[in-house]
Formats: C-alpha cells, structure tokens, sequence
C-alpha cells in the first residue's frame, strides 16, 4: 500500500510487474444486434468469503449462482471453507448452479409508489451445514435466502394404496367407518381421522406386525432456494446497502437518511443507529450514499455521503451514533470550484480492505484510497476517467453525472478496480510504487482497446504534497479516438476475495477476467 | 400393495403420511410419531423407526422441529431407558441444522434423555456424541455441542473429564463468534458440574478468555456467566475473580456491554456478599445509573428496586436514593418511565419514614411528568405505595394526573389507564371514587373510539363486581341507561354492550327489572344492527333470567326480531331462538 509517511510500509521489493489481464469467461453474452431487456440487466454482483460462490442480481429481481468448478475437492475440508485462506494455483472458472426469484414489483399502497424489484444489492452470510445463505435487497425490503442441495425424493411402499383405494372407492368405503371414509373419498387423506386415542389404547403391547415405514429412495439432488425471513418496513427511503458485521449474527441496511441494524434470526424489529433526517426538510444538505460494517471490529461501520465524505463510527459509543468517531474528507483546492464540484463529489461505493485498515471510495471522477489512521485526506487518489472533465456538462445533460459506479479492491490489497463507459472498467495498483493503470473492455478481448499508461506520480497544484495522483489519461480522449458510449456504462463489479480474478457486468452480461 | 386391517387404518395412513408432499400431513404425523411407536411395537421402533427418521432428515424446518421435540419424550416407546441411546442419532444430526430453533429444541430433547440415561450408556454414547458435534466441521454442530457438556461431564471418567475441559476450553476460541457465544452462553451450566479444584482453574481461565473477546457480542454473554459462576465460588473467590472483572465491564467503551451489567448487577451482590458490595458493587452501580448512554440508564433505573431490596436501607438511602432524584428528571423520557415502573416498590424498603420524606416529592414529579406512559407507571404500581404510607397523601395529586391521562389526546393512553381504573377503585375506595371519577368512567362509554368504549363497558362490569350490585344500582345502572337515548346508533350498541355484560354481575332481578325493559325497548329501534345486538344480547341474557320471563318477554320479542325485513336480524333472532329452545330442553 502507499501510505503518508507515517503509514506502515508494505513488503514491496521494488516496482511489482503489472497484471496481465486474460478473459475468463461469460455468461450471458449478448450476440450482435440482440436487443437487451431491460429485466435483464445486472444491478449486483457479490463473491462469498472463499470464492466459490459468486450471485448476481438483476433489475427483474432475479438472483443467479455461480459455482466455481475448477477445482476436484471442491468443499476441501469444511471447517476450512469457514475461514476465509483459500489458495488453488489455477485461476477460478465458474458454472452457473441456480437461480430464483428474490423480489417481485410491488405496490405501496399507503404511500401510491411503485417498488422495484430491481436488486439493489447481495451479501453472502456465513455458510451452514452445506447450505448457502445470503441476503438480497430491493429499494425496501430485504430478504435472507437459504439455497440447498435437496435430494428429489420418490416414496414407495406405503401402506394404504392411494390409487386403488380411490378407484375403487364405494367398494373399500363400504368397510370403513363414517371418519375414514372421508379419509378414503378425499385421497389425500385432508380430514384427519378422528379416533386416534381409542386406537392408543387398543394397541397390542408387541406392536403390530404388517404395519410398515414408506421407502425413500432418492435419486439426485438440486438446488433449491427458500426465503428464511424478510425484513422490511424499516425504510422510508430506498436501500442503498446492506452489510454483514464480523459477529455472524447482526447486519446493516442503510438508506439516504438512516442506517438500521438487525439481528439476522429477528425480522420482526431493527434498530435506528444513524439518523441525518434533519427536522426540517429544507435543511437537508447531504444524504447517505453507502454504508459498510468492518470486516473484523464488529463495532465499527463506515458511511459515506453526497457530499463527498466518509464517517466512522463506532457503535460502543452510543445507540444512536449521529456523531462520527472520525471523518475523511479531501480539502477542496481553492479555485477549482465550479458548477459540478459538488456532484461529482458525490461517493457512489465505499469498500473496506481485507484487513480493515484501508477504505476504498468511488466518486464520480476518481477513487480514492483512504488509511484509517489518516484523516486528513486520501493516501491516493486514482482517476478514473479524466477525459470526461471537459464533457460534465453534457454528462449532465444526459443524467449520466449521476450514475453510481462501485469499486472493489483485490484480495491482498494490492490492486482496486473501478468501472467507467464504453464498457470500460480501469485496475490500479496500490502498493508501494506501482504505476500500474490499466484500462480493460468488458468484452472477450478485454485488451483490445488497452490504454496503458504507467504515468508517473503528478502532482496537481495545490493538492498536499505527499498525496499521490495516478492514472490520469494523458490524452483527453479514448485511445482509439472513437466516441464514448454513455450509456453502456460498467457500474458493478467484484474482485474475487484470494485471486486476481474480477467480476463485471456489462449491462446483462456477466464477463470474468483473471491474472 | 397390502391393504391394512381395518382398525389399523388411520395408523396405516399415519405413517405413510411421515412422507407426504403436503407439510402439513407431515407435521401431524411427526406430532402423532408416539402414536406409530406403539402401534409398531418397541423392537421395530428401535431398529425401523428410528433409523428411518434418522435417514430422513433433510425435511423443512417445522417438521425438523416437531421431531426434535417428539424424540425428547421417546424414551417409553423405544422400550425404556435402557435402550435410550437408539435416539440419539437422529438427533445428533438435527443438533447440525442451520436452523437456530430446531438446534435448540434438539438440544434441550438431548438433555432431556441424556439425564435419564444409565452411567455406562452416558459414557458409550453420550459423551462420544459430546465430542464429534464439538469437532463438528460445520459451526452448527460446534455451537449445539455447547449445551451438552453439563450433562456429559458428571458421569465421565477422569481422563474423559480433562478431556472435555479441554474441549470446551477450545469452543471458547473457536474462529466462528457463534461458536463462542455459545460456550459463554452455557458456560453456567457447565461450570456448576466441575469439581470446585477445576472451577478455579480452568473455567475461571475459560471465563477470563471470554471477558476479553474482542466481539462485544461475545463478551456481552460472559457478563451474564458472572452472575452463575459468582453463585459457584466461595466468596472470597469470587471477590478475587469475579469482582474485578464485573467492576471493569461496568467501565466498558461499549454501552452494550454496560447496559448488561446494569441489568445483571444485582445478582452478584449476595454472591460476594455485603461488604465488597458497599464498596465495589454501590460504586459501580451509581456510575452506571448516571451512565452518559440512555439505554444504559433506562436499564439500570429499572432495576433500582431490585438492587435496593439487597441493600440495607441506610446505603440505600445514602447513595442510590440521590441518584434515583437525578433520573426522575432525565433528560431521557424512556429512563423516567423505567424509573416510574419500579420506583413504587421502593416504598416497602426504605420503609414509612424514608419514603414519606424522600421518595414521596419524587412520585409527584413524576405523576406530574409530561410524558403519560411515565405516569401510567406510577398509576399502575399504586397499591405497593399504598400498603406503605396509605394512598391519601398521593390522593391530591393523583387525581388531577388521572383526569389528564383520561382525556388525554392518545387513545392507547385512555385505554391504559381504563384498566388501571378497577385497580384505582379499590385502593381508593368507594367514597373517593364515586365524587372524583365515576363521571369519567360514564364519559368513556361515550368516546369517539371504539376501544375505548369497548374497555370502558368492560370497566363498568369490573366495578360493578369491586363494590358489588346494591352499589352498581345506585352509580352505575342509571347513568348507563339513560344513555340508551343517545342519537347516534353506535353509542346505544356500546349499551347493549355493556348490558350484556353487567347482567350477570347484577343478578336476574335487576336484570329483570331493570335491564330488559331497555333492551326490549331498543327491539324497536330503526338501525338494524342495534335489533341483530338486541337479538344477541337476549340469547346472552336467557340463562340469567327466569324460565318464566323468558316465555313471556324473551321469546315474542325473539320472534318479532325473526321476522324483520333485515337478514341478519333474521339470522340472529333465530339464532337466539334456537339456543332457548335448547335451555328449554335441558331443564
């Protein structure tokens, strides 16, 4: 990592090599001229903990599971699977396992508004006894899903024969009593027999001989999906995160105006911990962008906000923590304001690094690298798409100023990823002097219009000395010269959690890269 | 396939239906499983039934549960304890399931057989059973294992008894935090079946761990350990090693962690007795009821009696009496409300005096507080002040509160202090009520909301009952029903409501007298549902008055109703009829 000097220095043995980027895989690919659904559209992306399992979201509220199927033993030993080390030489190849139907559009009727059910995100929990659990959310309602491996099962050998009985109905009833010709008549045996107790007492001491228990034989197994529980009515805005804590038994759902914290076993209540609804509506000058727990002190949790900063806070402090513990937020340059500062100041994503000392920020013309430990601005700042300054206004015009793009960092946080237009989405890496900044193509040949410049660290003016500016394109317009494509944008996509393998979306497909 | 003899049937159905697609069917048959034990017989119980619930397991919850709870009684139907441990195995798999309530319920149904088990068998099944969930690959198995130990342990042989130690000793620092708390969480338990020589060992170095886990879930669950294990050490030991660690959680960054010594502080006060209590546990206790979080406060100001009646009444007032002034004005409406829910049951410990003197000014500031559920909760914890200094010093500020709280804007507020109004009533007295608030109680038969005037009918019966008929005829008949002139046709429904009700308070007499006539009368009304409750009230007044009455007044009105234009009178009427036909035939 490149830290202020007085961040701790990683083990870097001079410049590392740059990645070779290598497509992977695809799953959806769109062939030319094919006209993409709007449903279809990918609108989440999420690895679990060991990488073996990959879901994705879409605007038609579906949720699709990949498998990673390159590896023999592929549950390894499980208490291994708990934790998190997983190392296999090969780069990850996926298959797709199932899907389901997480949300459906609804109708509030109180309120007169349409709810979406575009997924607005997924998080994995922890796994159990080989089930998979993660949790799905829309603008307002989240759901906890358990996906299974259930054995299709054919019962034999039962004691009353159901398709006889029922045709030869009048014959058998004529035998039985008032109760269990009901029984007989219905088939399925709905009305429960009465007579039960006097049956109990009659019973021979030895049991009854031609009695005897169905078989089961079964023959394969599918995975099956079921909601566990659905939390909602806690949100009077849209969701924009959700977040596991290191405790395995509570998360977080953020709106524009308030984080909720929830036990994951009670869907029943949630409480309030962040609330900036100021009590008058006019006085409202930021809202909640993103919000995540630490990966390993359960008590803390960062935000992020429109105006472009980043809370901590620490939840020991109080119940209601409207007060941060610390804030990040980057000095603005005198003299550089304009028109847009404040909206592309706006932080879309924030991820914690592994090891919870670093933040990962993504606003509209950069990211931004963040210590913990160093409030007074970001260790490094990349840009993403500099060429686009000149266009803002256009950008504007289009609504494309506002798009929310995510961010992701590698593993051993050596490397972040952010995507941009065109399909386009840019690696860096953040270890101690790389230079590396490579831009990529959603596409099979993800190379193909590579813009690799290994620029040396600039320093705009007037920013602090030692904060590090990289990446930023030295020509103002694409490689190629082509015009950019607003609107097929690259806004979600996931770094696999020990490998250099990534995860993007271009609008319905599903493109896998590794290195 | 065999068709089964005929009085076998249902259990033939039973069983088959252990395998039905409809969960239901499944569940009743899980629910009956004792049912087709017996029928199967205990040897083919053993060696068919149990095996194949062991095989089929991966049902849904509801009937994962249902199983769980039926094994825990199965010893009978498996031919007694000798052969409990064929039971075992399919709950050692149920003890695996993700989900939490079907673990527990396992778990407590392992218990529950492990407790009857014979030594040998406990030590050839039981205890290996302990082992393999503790080593279990899946955190489930882990987490269920926890609640294991304090059956396993007392029956184990020394090597096997250090073992476990040892194992349990592991589960408190197992990866997962699930795990962990759970071994907090059952920590108690087990602690209470090891030898005192390895209390003060290993499980006090097991219990150090937790109170030192960086998850704040987890060191949350070691504070309620310090209650159990303070019962279990000598006290000198307990001041030694439990003590200290209590003191610092209840210095803890996390509120959380605060606010569950705030709530479990007073059990520890006789663990390490009196004097380590004046000077560890008061000083501990008062920061915690001037604690700078709310939550932390409302807990510890809801414990305050339960922590005084440990003290004796000089410390009490010395030290917590000054704090319990500061809470009856804090800033936090939730912490008065705690306050004002336990505060009257300090009145029998700090005796006549102390309380007249000190807690009185504060019961009046609080009934006085702006927030009504503050005042309910004096309201309703009345009678504990009462048997103390009498209610007539509370009397003159306690009515006004009550009035304010009766016309209060919240109807969920009316409605609470309705049902205080019995309780009122009796500490009261009759000669205070009948000036001050029986007016109220008419007035509330007359509220805009339904619930109101439904707990308000409710309450003219219950008072009828505290101060008897001869009272009732007098305060309450008249008023309630002049009101059966009341313009609007859900006001008189709310009379007939009340009727009905106090009919049987009042005896068939007065019900004769005076009742029937006005229900008689409101026959006539012109709003249909007034004549279908009228229907209803008679077939409710019929057992109460005379066989005589009902021939002559009842029954024609009934069958007037029965032929009203309206359906539903119709419905009801005849309904009513029929119900006095079947008194009529019964006599």
């Amino acid at each position: 990592m490149i830290g202020g000097d007085e961040a701790t220095k990683a083990p870097a043995a001079g410049a590392p090599q740059p990645l070779e980027w290598n497509f992977s895989q695809v799953f959806g690919e769109r062939a030319a001229g094919e006209e993409v659904q709007e449903v279809d559209i990918i609108s989440a992306i999420e690895f679990d903990r060991t990488g073996d399992h990959l879901a994705t979201g879409d605007r038609g509220g579906r949720v699709v599971l990949f498998e990673r199927n390159d590896t023999k033993d592929h549950y390894g030993h499980r208490r291994d699977l708990e934790r998190t080390d997983y190392l296999i030489s090969r780069h990850p190849e996926f298959r797709y396992k199932t899907e389901f139907q997480s949300h459906e559009p609804e109708f509030d009727y109180l309120k007169s508004l349409e709810i979406e059910e575009k997924i607005n995100k997924i998080r994995w929990c922890h796994a159990a006894n080989g089930a998979l659990f993660l949790l799905s959310t829309n603008d307002k309602t989240i759901k906890f899903w358990k996906v299974q491996e259930k054995k299709v099962k054919k019962v034999c050998d039962l004691n009353v024969d159901h398709s006889r009985a029922m045709g030869n109905g009048p014959v058998v009833c004529s035998r039985k009593s008032a109760s269990s010709k009901q029984c007989m008549e219905n088939g399925g045996c709905n009305e429960r027999p009465s007579g039960y107790s006097s049956i109990d007492a009659s019973l021979p001491s030895g049991g009854v001989p031609p009695l005897r228990l169905p078989v089961v034989t079964t023959h394969e197994t599918s995975p099956v999906a079921k909601c566990r529980r659905i939390y909602a009515h806690a949100h009077d805005y849209h969701i924009n995160s959700i977040s596991n804590n290191s405790d395995g038994e509570t998360f977080i759902s953020a709106d524009d105006l308030r984080i909720n914290l929830w036990n994951l076993e009670i869907s029943s209540q949630s409480f309030n911990i962040v609330d900036v609804k100021p009590a008058n509506m006019e006085d409202l000058t930021e809202v909640i962008t993103s919000a995540e727990f630490h990966p390993t002190h359960c008590n803390t949790i960062a935000y992020s906000s429109s105006r472009g900063s980043i809370r901590l806070i620490d939840m020991r402090q109080s119940a209601l923590c409207d007060t941060h513990s610390k804030l990040f937020e980057e000095q603005e340059v005198p003299g550089s304001r304009s028109f847009f500062t404040e909206i592309i100041a706006s932080i879309s994503d924030i991820k914690f690094a592994k090891d919870g000392r670093y933040i990962l920020s993504r606003d509209y013309m950069t990211l931004k690298l963040w210590d913990i430990n160093m409030d007074r601005g970001p260790v490094t700042t990349f840009q993403v798409h500099e060429y686009l300054r000149p266009k803002l206004c256009d950008l504007y015009e289009n609504d494309s100023i506002f798009d929310k793009f995510e961010c992701c960092l590698s593993g051993d946080g050596r490397h972040v990823a952010t995507g941009s237009y065109s399909n386009l989405f840019r690696v860096f890496g953040c270890s101690e002097g790389s230079t590396e900044a490579t831009t990529l193509e959603a596409s099979k040949n993800p190379t193909r219009r590579q813009v690799q410049t290994p620029t040396r660290p600039s320093k705009p003016p007037g920013t602090l000395p030692r904060v590090l500016r990289r990446g930023a394109d030295t020509s103002g317009a694409d490689a190629n010269g082509s015009a950019f494509d607003f609107s097929t944008k690259l806004l979600h996509l996931a770094w696999h959690p020990t490998e250099n393998s990534v995860a993007c979306a271009a609008s319905n497909s599903l493109y896998m890269y590794y290195a | 396939m065999a068709m089964v003899d005929e009085p076998l049937y249902p259990i033939a159905v039973l069983i088959d239906e252990l395998k039905n697609e409809d969960i239901q069917l499944r569940l009743n048959s899980i629910r009956r499983l004792s049912t087709i034990a017996r029928a199967l017989g205990e040897e083919r119980t053993r060696k068919e039934l149990i095996p194949f619930l062991s095989e089929n397991n991966d049902d849904d919850d509801e009937v994962l549960l249902a199983m769980a709870e039926e094994l825990g009684v199965f010893i009978p139907y498996v031919g007694g304890v000798e052969y409990a441990n064929v039971l075992l195995p399919p709950l050692e798999t149920l003890c695996t399931v993700e989900e939490t309530c079907v673990r527990d319920k396992a778990v407590e149904s392992l218990c529950r057989i492990g407790a009857q088990m014979r030594e040998q068998d406990l030590v050839e099944y039981f205890i290996p059973l302990v082992k393999r969930l503790a080593a279990g690959e899946w955190f489930t198995a882990r987490v269920s294992s926890c609640g294991l130990f304090h059956i396993a342990y007392p029956s184990a042989p020394e090597t096997s008894k250090t073992e476990l130690r040892t194992i349990y000793g592991q589960l408190c620092q197992d990866d997962m935090p699930m795990v962990r708390r759970s071994a907090a969480t059952n920590l108690g338990k087990f602690a209470a079946t090891v030898e005192a020589a390895h209390l003060k060992t290993d499980i006090m170095s097991i219990f150090e761990d937790l109170t030192q886990d960086d998850q704040d879930s987890v060191r949350l669950l070691a504070v309620e350990g310090c209650a159990a294990l303070g019962k279990l050490l000598e006290p000198q030991d307990c001041v030694a090693h439990i003590l200290p660690v209590i003191v610092s959680f209840s210095q803890d960054k996390s509120w959380r962690v605060r606010y569950m010594v705030a709530n479990q502080l007073y059990e520890l006060c006789e663990a390490v007795g009196p004097e380590p209590t004046r000077s560890d546990l008061v000083p501990a206790y008062v920061r915690l009821l001037r604690d700078n979080e709310a939550e932390v406060r409302i807990a510890a100001a809801g414990k305050v009696t339960k922590f005084c009646r440990i003290l004796n009444p000089e410390l009490a007032i010395q030290h917590i009496l000054p704090c319990v002034k500061e809470l009856s004005t804090d800033s936090s409406q939730h912490v008065r409300s705690a306050l004002a829910s336990v505060i009257m049951g300090m009145a029998p410990v700090l005796g006549k005096d102390a309380t007249i003197e000190q807690l009185l000014p504060i019961f009046l500031s609080l009934l006085k507080d702006e927030f009504p559920d503050v005042r309910l909760n004096i309201i309703s914890k009345l009678d504990q002040v009462n048997q103390v200094i009498g209610i007539d010093l509370l009397s003159q500020s306690l009515l006004p509160a009550i009035v304010e709280l009766a016309e209060d804007r919240h109807w969920r507020v009316r409605l609470a202090i309705i049902e205080y109004i019995p309780l009122l009533a009796s500490q009261l007295g009759v000669g205070f009520f009948d000036d001050k608030l029986g007016a109220l109680c008419m007035q509330w038969l007359k509220d805009k909301v339904y619930s109101i005037r439904d707990a308000a009918a409710n309450n003219v019966k219950r008072l009828a009952e505290e101060f008897g008929p001869d009272w009732a005829m007098q305060h309450i008949i008249p008023q309630v029903l002049d009101m059966i002139n009341n313009q609007h046709y859900l006001y008189r429904m709310t009379i007939l409501h009340a009727i009905s009700l106090l009919a049987p308070v009042m005896g068939p007499e007065i019900t004769c007298s005076k009742l029937l006539p006005v229900v008689i009368n409101a026959s006539k009304d012109r709003v249909p549902n007034i004549k279908f409750n009228v229907a209803k009230v008679l077939q409710s007044l019929i057992p109460i008055v005379d066989q005589s009455v009902v021939e002559k007044t009842v029954r024609p009105c009934l069958v007037e109703l029965s032929e009203d234009p309206d359906v539903d009178v119709r419905f009801f009427a005849t309904q009513a009829l029929q119900s006095s036909d079947q008194v009529m035939m019964s006599t």
